[in-house]
């Protein structure tokens, strides 16, 4: 008997362990022989712990599990009371299109014959017999961008690096995935993380990068487990090392854990941390493509973004191209979170309309009650009100609503959320994570915490001038932190005004 | 449970050794001696900034920069709790506040029999499963006041 039970964060948080570890007390009193399997999370959080066992007619669903309901798994199948059916034809999996995530959940995270019997390395191999210019010309064209939020096309960032003349280059991954609402990196890296080794090698052979570090944050405890173990397996075998599976091209790597600055999720700041700072941010130029990590040029790519480079390989450009919208190219893991009824990740080609990811897919609050707000692309994402979704999911689409979509983590909020309070733990985020560089955001996230309470009082005059703030904030600061704070809290009181003014709130009622 | 500066450089002479080579060693250096001791003694920084050739203060500004880094020990359990936006929608506030009224502490303090530290953390990652919760470096989901005694309870 074949039984799976998740490894992944968020089913250990809802009890996977003691599913799994019931399963192996059963057999042995059953006397029945068991291959636990602990794999990724297929991204159905709200049926965590999800079981599968193995059958002739493939792999059957059970969840949410929990240990006591373990026993009658071992009677019978199909009359238990968490049978979902075959995984593979549960609608939420069926509607996906699982391009980067194909293999989570599926293969045991840490078997590399698994991960080779479902497609991996059919990319590297194949970009091991082409030259650095196809290899960057094949990324260029899948039309892949910065999936950490930036948006900026990956192939061309990798040419900037391919091009510039230097004794030893970088790769970098950032996988300091603090954002609220984005877990994709975690399940990723917990799921399969041999295809985020697999892309950083490409990555490597692509620019000429010979080491490569995937920064994490230590708030993933598990995920660095995974990654850890993954590297090691992959040096053992020669994946990694002197001679990348046998090519006699070089590429090496290792994996680095943060120490809770959520502004090192900022490539120049992650830079910084990586080289043993403070993590600060760098000023822009010059660019982290030519003088990155210890002053050399430097590719620093998101998990997602390098862990789609395999498949790109695998299945061509043009596949991977021909799914998206507009300037939104393949496909986008959504990770629908937060007061949600069927939340998890999602992943499926760019152009789903916001509304239809948060009724359609998400089935709308977890409450039951009416969605107050959206807000995409974490802490520093624009809160999205009900009358714009309509609002196709992709870069510029967002960008045109005053918005981004930055690393596609929906956080959904009922009807109870005041949007005031978010727009001043907004700036009180903002305040306590600043790296203290630049004015616009060390003083302003202080002033506009203190402005948002005059408002809270009556205040409305502190209105204009927490626009002026934003707009300081938003055109004077170095990085994302400070400029894309201003999202959030305006997002707020241009959607919400209701909630800014109390006093007329308290008359009308 | 004090540690001796003999002790300390002997201990912190080893940590150094086996980073010995490696690009950009101070964090990884800090993880390790907050690994062997559950904070960074005072002591260790001398030791730290000389061996890699940088200014106590440099090394003491690159400590104070992080969160994870404690200059003292915390309680014998460490409860994290998110306050991040997704658990915000779920309850996040409210629980934190039971927290720390049942616990009698704000945040970053330790309960007075030195059990419980209680401390922010700002998302880890379970925003689908929220509020969510680091207990000793384990995961909870889910986290409403009952499974928040119960982990209370579990710890003490």
């Amino acid at each position: 008997m074949k039984i799976y039970v998740p490894r992944d964060a968020a089913a250990r948080g809802l009890g996977a362990d003691d599913v799994a570890a019931a399963v192996l007390a059963e057999a042995a009193r059953r006397g029945v022989t068991v291959d636990l399997v602990r794999n990724g999370s297929r991204g159905m959080v709200w049926l965590e712990p999800l079981l599968e066992v193995a059958t002739d007619g493939g792999r059957l669903a059970f969840g949410p599990m929990t240990a006591a309901e373990v026993p009658a798994l071992f009677d019978d199948l199909a009359s238990h009371p968490r049978a979902l059916g075959l995984t593979e034809e549960l609608p939420w999996l069926m509607r996906q299109t699982r391009l980067t995530f194909a293999r989570v959940g599926v293969i045991d995270p840490l078997s590399l014959s698994e991960y080779e019997a479902h497609g991996g390395l059919v990319g590297l191999r194949r970009a091991l017999g082409m030259d650095s210019a196809a290899i960057v010309a094949e990324v260029t064209d899948s039309g892949l961008r910065g999936r950490g939020g930036a948006g900026f096309p990956t192939g061309i960032k990798w040419k900037t690096v391919a091009e510039a003349k230097a004794d030893q280059k970088y790769i970098v991954c950032n996988a300091d995935e603090g954002d609220s609402g984005t877990f994709a990196d975690r399940m990723l890296m917990e799921g399969d993380p041999f295809t985020l080794i697999e892309g950083m090698v490409i990555a490597g052979i692509a620019t000429g990068a010979t080491r490569g570090y995937v920064y994490m944050r230590s708030e993933y405890p598990d995920a660095i487990e995974v990654m850890t173990e993954a590297v090691a397996i992959a040096h053992k075998v020669g994946l990694l090392g002197a001679s990348v599976l046998g090519s006699g091209r070089t590429f090496d790597m290792e994996v680095r854990t943060g120490a809770g600055a959520y502004v090192c999720g900022e490539e120049t700041s992650l830079l910084n941390s990586l080289e043993g700072k403070r993590g600060v941010v760098r000023a822009k130029p010059p660019l982290p493509a030519l003088q990155g990590f210890m002053g050399k040029p430097t590719v620093v790519n998101n998990v997602i973004s390098l862990a789609t480079i395999p498949v790109i390989f695998e299945r061509g450009a043009a596949f991977y191209r021909d799914f998206g919208l507009g300037r939104s190219r393949g496909t986008i893991p959504l990770q629908i979170a937060g007061n949600v009824k069927y939340g998890g990740l999602f992943e499926a080609a760019f152009g789903h309309t916001l509304g239809a990811i948060v009724n359609d897919i998400g089935g709308g609050t977890a409450t039951g009650r009416p969605v107050k707000a959206v807000q995409v692309g974490g802490p520093l994402g624009a809160y999205f009100p009900p009358a714009l979704f309509d609002t196709p999911f992709g870069y510029e689409e967002f960008g045109a609503k005053e918005g981004l979509i930055g690393h596609a983590g929906l956080v959904i909020f009922d009807d109870t959320a005041d949007m005031l309070k978010q727009a001043r733990f907004a700036m009180e985020f903002c305040a306590i994570e600043s790296c203290g560089k630049c004015t616009p955001c060390r003083i302003g996230a202080v002033r506009g915490v203190e402005t948002v309470d005059r408002i809270a009082k009556g205040d409305v005059a502190a209105i204009p001038l927490l626009t002026d703030l934003c707009a300081t904030m938003k055109s004077g600061s170095l990085c994302a932190l400070g400029g894309f704070t201003p999202y959030p809290v305006m997002s707020a009181l241009t959607h919400f005004p209701d909630d800014f003014r109390p006093a007329m709130k308290e008359a009308a009622e | 449970m004090t540690q001796t500066s003999t002790e300390i450089a002997a201990r912190v002479g080893e940590i150094l050794t086996a980073h010995e080579g490696m690009e950009g060693p101070l964090l990884p250096i800090l993880h390790a001696i907050q690994n062997a001791y559950g904070y960074v003694p005072r002591d260790a920084l001398p030791i730290i900034a000389k061996h890699l050739n940088l200014t106590r203060a440099e090394v003491h500004g690159v400590m104070s920069f992080y969160h994870d880094f404690r200059e003292d020990p915390a309680g014998k359990h460490v409860l994290k709790l998110c306050r991040a936006e997704a658990c915000q929608a779920m309850g996040a506030d409210r629980v934190a506040a039971h927290a720390q009224n049942r616990l009698g502490i704000e945040w970053h303090q330790t309960t007075k029999d030195g059990r419980i530290t209680l401390e922010p953390v700002f998302c880890l990652g379970l925003c689908a499963c929220a509020p969510a919760a680091l207990v000793d470096g384990k995961v909870v989901g889910r986290v409403d006041e009952a499974r928040l005694d119960a982990i209370i309870e579990g710890v003490r």
